[in-house]
């Protein structure tokens, strides 16, 4: 077959590590949960959202009817845009009766007509008929307009009866199954995304119910019927969206419902656990990890102490998984600092969170082992002397082996922990232990590797072992040689022993007449 | 080391590997050494012997397994295969507990493999041991914290539910029930994977009274990932009923799943449709399945459309053959009219790939009638795949109405694509070119289509100046000798003068593979000479691959030609001042033995 179907992505279909992963940084916004109480301090990061939607107005896209021609050479042209797929029979054109502006109805009749402008936003329209409806789009618009002004400046207007058709005609909008992304395999650092062709309504109903949340008269208790927990996982599965726009909006709408709602917690942070699972372990593909992971940053750094079970368990069988995955780049930021953030409230959790990172080591990625190192050094910068020693042996044995990595960006990463004074201070107060660790590989890379730079940074740390500990140093050099010669008897001990069992199994073989499988 | 300390060392005493030893090694720091010392793990349970191997070995497994999921997917696999290297059958039970971690760990493959393996194993399993060792095993998964072991129970109960007594049963489809109503997604997912495999193992009462109502659960779950599986689920379920109960117990899920509100569930319809086509039979699918097909056909998702479009073919096929034709004409033409003009390219050419498949079921006239255009219509469309696709399959329609009707818009769409700007399209019509050969016949291939299949002979990619001389070969192979003769082979050694050396390696290429199809009398009488003058080309690449044709043509040749022209030539290449030359030569001096 020539080309590929763009075909979906199934699910129980693991895709192969492909080594990518240029770091794309963006800084995770910090905004904090206190456990038992309604956040009043969540600021919304407006700025952001603001970078954010004037990033992707830029003209997007790209060609893709020739397969053939490599990534970097795709150059987008025409703004595509595509609409959510929606199941339904289209047909003959939609009427709306116009209804009078709010402000020119008296107040008492503003409740009533606030609901039946709610209504009439549930209809949905088809944007990618770009002729159809257009009178009615355009009404909508305004509609919509006005609404968000109205929830943000009136008051009184939210009576009880105004909740469900809130939830309604924001539910009727939303959600939505997402339509299949249009490239094969959807890699969000090459391809442009695809935008929400709706957006002009669909922008407006978010901003809409932001202000519903965010509005003085909003109470969670009377909320709470209508937006429960169908709702919160109907909106975390918008989470894949592709437009970043979307994932924005939904970043500050999920925050809100977090913070306002104190019974939707748990389940929130058990779908989101969900999610990630299935990212990691099935389909390795979701577009809003690095959004859901922003939210959790926040969460944790709310978490009271002593840490329940559970924050536990999420750290290290979906956090610490998440490293595994093969677009790591686009969400490497945000998860480090979520690790950080657990570190920083228990530092029990050094030692779970380093073996995990070590188990998880990259075999071949170099642009994704930096980062581990940069994580690591992250960790490290925050991590108390008692936990140091209890996993300084794995953890320098992986360094020393990062270091003698051909790559340069890899060992030079790695090197760069030597100029960190607080690592140093560590390393210096345990030299007894890591410089036996270190040295072979320091010592063979001095005269070995293709890199002057790297040979001038080992040279360097050499030299700070020696005025670390100058009489190890002296000992590990004289004995350099014959420990090499002792790894060399010991390797071919090894050999001798597998050749003996080779010859045994065959042996057997032939005796029990293939019995035995191989 | 002889025979007799072997056999010792195997039954426990004074042992000649001490199991530290072989541990070492499954603990050896490197994770390669470890993972090759997992992978022979099997020789090292033959130095132990199976007694050691039950009583050391294993706990040792059971109690250390923290690794890297790639050791442990090894070892998974490694045990499935341990039966007789821990004492056969009888204790095939103590290969359990370590398998029963390795189904609880998070690595998805790491955790499949050792479900494989355990449903291996436990084939091995007398009925007595099934009950007393492996059920409460799949229990104890089943009822697991975390989701990973519940996941896994669910690839297991289809393997002991047969060879279980009955009390035993009820509890196994109780916990079947459990995990399909599990609150992770995950485990749901897990669960309605297996219910197909599950409901075949069942007895039908049961089928009826418990499947049915979890696959209906199952169908209409919150997530479409589970939605999906569920249709798969369908195609076995379906199959087990007898027909009268097909209405009522599955059809009205099946009708919803088509219409589904997520575009994943009807492509997985769509996909699966002449499975589900073959399990609900000929009536419902005359009933049913024709107005499904027709809305799958007609999908807002291109994605729907194009899984949909490749099995037409198979789906008019199968249709009852009372009532085929009309269900086509009436029913099928028109979606298919439709989707020639689809805005999605993948559409278009998934139905390229099956549309000539109807002109055999519709036979001569509709052919004429109705498909022609449509296959006209493909020849001329904007995306070259889509043209491949049907000039790939002219095949069906030549059975039917001969090429000729279509050899006239064939030829404007081959010339085309012969000479696309992307090297790739023009690779895969050259890869047709023989078929095309076949089917238009010598007198239209000479007229129309040889001067392209020379031109691609100095094409400025390699790799279709390659697939050209091999296209050639195949030429001569359909046309014969006498015609490879007058028409190819002039153009061929004609290159030989050309001043890009490039085109005169070509030369060389073509004579390599054409030489044995020509046959001794034209190799030797106008190739020969040809490579035997290219031996004094200034560029050494050429002078090395004069070498290599040699060496090529050598056994077509006969011995006289070989000692008087081929062997002076080589001895002067074998000493050319450059060193791939000189190598070469030597090379076909050696092969040829005309040392």
């Amino acid at each position: 077959m020539l080309f590929n179907l763009p075909v979906f992505i199934h699910l129980y279909e693991r895709l192969n590590s492909r080594n990518d992963g240029r770091c794309r940084t963006s800084n995770p916004i910090h905004y904090v949960f206190q456990t038992d109480q309604s956040p009043s301090s969540l600021e919304p990061n407006r700025a952001s959202r603001r970078a954010m939607s004037s990033a992707a107005t830029t003209p997007p896209s790209v060609d893709k009817v020739d397969g053939f021609s490599r990534k970097s050479v795709r150059k987008a042209k025409q703004k595509r845009s595509q609409s959510s797929s929606q199941f339904r029979s289209q047909g003959k054109p939609i009427e709306l009766t116009p209804l009078p502006l709010l402000k020119d109805v008296p107040a008492p009749e503003q409740p009533e007509l606030f609901l039946k402008k709610l209504q009439q936003c549930c209809t949905v329209f088809d944007f990618m008929d770009t002729l159809s409806d257009l009178k009615m789009k355009e009404y909508k618009r305004s509609t919509l307009n006005e609404l968000v002004d109205y929830v943000t400046v009136s008051r009184g207007y939210l009576t009880e009866q105004a909740y469900p058709e809130v939830v309604k005609m924001v539910s009727y909008n939303i959600f939505r199954t997402l339509p299949p992304s249009d490239s094969n395999e959807f890699d969000p650092e090459e391809d442009e995304p695809t935008l929400e062709a709706s957006w002009p309504h669909l922008q407006l109903v978010y901003e809409f119910f932001i202000r519903f949340l965010e509005s003085q008269e909003f109470q969670p208790s009377i909320a709470k019927k209508y937006i429960d927990q169908k709702f919160v996982l109907q909106l975390l599965e918008l989470f894949d969206s592709e437009d970043p726009r979307e994932r924005d909006y939904l970043k500050t709408v999920l925050h809100r419902i977090y913070g306002k709602f104190l019974g939707l917690r748990a389940f929130i942070r058990k779908q989101i656990n969900n999610i990630f699972l299935r990212f990691v372990y099935e389909t390795e593909h979701f577009n809003g990890v690095a959004e859901l992971l922003e939210i959790l940053g926040s969460i944790i750094n709310g978490f009271a102490l002593p840490l329940k079970a559970e924050h536990k368990q999420f750290l290290v069988k979906v956090l610490i998984p998440l490293h595994t995955v093969r677009s790591l780049s686009l969400f490497h930021a945000q998860l480090a600092y979520c690790i950080v953030q657990f570190l920083e409230k228990d530092p029990a959790l050094t030692e779970p969170v380093i073996r995990g990172l070590l188990k998880f080591w990259p075999k071949t990625c170099s642009q994704k082992e930096v980062m581990y190192l940069g994580e690591l050094e992250e960790i490290l910068d925050v991590i108390e002397p008692t936990q140091f020693v209890k996993i300084q042996e794995p953890l320098f044995k992986q360094i020393s082996r990062c270091v003698s990595s051909p790559h340069f960006q890899v060992a030079e990463r790695a090197l760069y922990y030597w100029n960190n004074e607080y690592i140093m201070s560590l390393i210096e107060e345990n030299s007894s232990v890591i410089l036996p660790i270190m040295f072979a590989s320091l010592y063979r890379i001095s005269k070995e590797h293709w890199n002057p730079a790297i040979v001038a940074l080992v040279y360097n740390v050499l030299k700070a072992f020696m005025e670390m500990n100058s009489t190890l140093f002296d000992e590990l050099t004289a004995t350099y040689k014959s420990d090499r010669q002792r790894e060399k008897k010991k390797e071919k001990e090894r050999e001798e022993l597998w050749k003996k069992l080779g010859d045994l199994e065959l042996k057997r073989g032939l005796r029990s007449d293939g019995i035995i499988p191989t | 080391m002889n025979q007799s300390s072997f056999i010792s060392g195997a039954d426990g005493d004074d042992s000649l590997y001490p199991i530290a030893v072989l541990i070492d090694e499954l603990r050896n720091e490197d994770v390669q050494l470890r993972l090759n010392s997992i992978k022979k793990l099997s020789t090292i349970a033959l130095a132990l012997g199976v007694e050691r191997t039950r009583t050391e070995l294993l706990p040792f497994l059971t109690d250390t397994i923290y690794d890297e999921d790639e050791v442990l997917l090894a070892l998974a696999e490694q045990l499935g295969n341990f039966t007789m290297l821990v004492g056969g059958p009888e204790y095939v039970h103590c290969l359990l507990p370590p398998l029963e971690s390795l189904a609880t760990v998070e690595e998805t493959v790491v955790r499949d493999k050792a479900v494989e393996s355990l449903r291996k194993i436990s084939q091995e399993h007398s009925p007595v041991d099934l009950e007393v060792h492996f059920e409460p095993l799949v229990k104890r998964l089943a009822s697991g914290d975390w989701f990973t072991s519940r996941t896994s129970a669910c690839g297991l109960f289809s393997v002991c539910y047969p060879r279980v007594s009955s009390t035993v049963k009820a509890e196994i489809r109780q916990h079947f029930r459990t995990l399909c109503s599990d609150d992770t997604p995950m485990v749901r997912r897990a669960a309605a994977s297996k219910l197909g495999e599950f409901a075949k193992v069942l007895e039908l009462d049961y089928v009826k009274s418990d499947i049915i109502s979890l696959f209906t659960a199952l169908a209409s779950d919150e997530q479409d990932s589970v939605r999906l599986l569920a249709v798969e689920a369908c195609v076995s379920i379906a199959s087990l009923l007898p027909q009268e109960d097909l209405e009522t117990l599955v059809m009205p899920t099946l009708r919803q799943a088509a219409e589904d509100k997520s575009w994943r569930v009807r492509y997985m319809v769509a996909d699966k449709f002449s499975e589900l086509q073959k399990a609900v039979g000929p009536e419902i699918t005359k009933n049913d399945l024709v107005p499904a097909f027709q809305n799958l056909l007609k999908d807002c998702e291109a994605e729907v459309r194009s899984a949909a479009a490749k099995k037409i073919k198979e789906f008019c096929e199968n249709l009852p053959e009372d009532s085929r034709e009309t269900i086509i004409m009436t029913h099928i033409l028109s979606c298919v009219k439709e989707l020639v003009s689809d805005t999605s390219q993948h559409v278009k050419s998934a139905l390229a790939s099956v549309i000539m498949g109807l002109s055999t079921i519709l036979g001569k006239d509709n052919t004429v009638e109705h498909l022609l255009p449509l296959f006209l219509a493909q020849l001329k469309d904007e995306c070259p795949e889509v043209r491949l696709n049907i000039i790939s399959n002219l095949d069906c329609v030549n059975e039917v109405i001969g090429i000729r009707q279509l050899s006239q818009s064939l030829l404007p769409a081959i010339v085309e694509l012969a000479e696309d700007a992307k090297w790739r399209v023009r690779l895969a019509i050259i890869e047709y070119m023989p078929l095309l050969a076949g089917q238009l016949g010598v007198e239209f291939f000479d007229e129309k289509l040889n001067t392209l299949c020379m031109a691609w002979l100095i094409d400025h990619v390699y790799a279709i100046r390659e697939a050209a001389t091999c296209n050639l070969m195949k030429l001569v192979e359909k046309f014969g000798a006498e015609w490879a003769q007058n028409t190819i082979v002039p153009k061929v050694l004609g290159m030989a003068n050309d001043p890009n050396y490039l085109h005169r390696m070509t030369t060389l290429f073509c004579i390599n593979s054409l030489s044995e199809a020509c046959g001794q009398d034209i190799t030797t009488k106008h190739m020969l000479p040809v490579v035997l003058k290219m031996s004094n080309d200034q560029v050494a690449n050429v002078r090395f691959n004069v070498a290599k044709s040699l060496q090529k043509i050598g056994p077509v040749l006969d011995s006289n030609a070989l000692q008087t022209e081929v062997k002076p030539v080589l001895e002067k290449l074998a000493t050319d001042t450059d060193m791939d030359v000189k190598y070469f030569a030597q090379e076909a001096i050696r092969v040829l033995a005309l040392a």
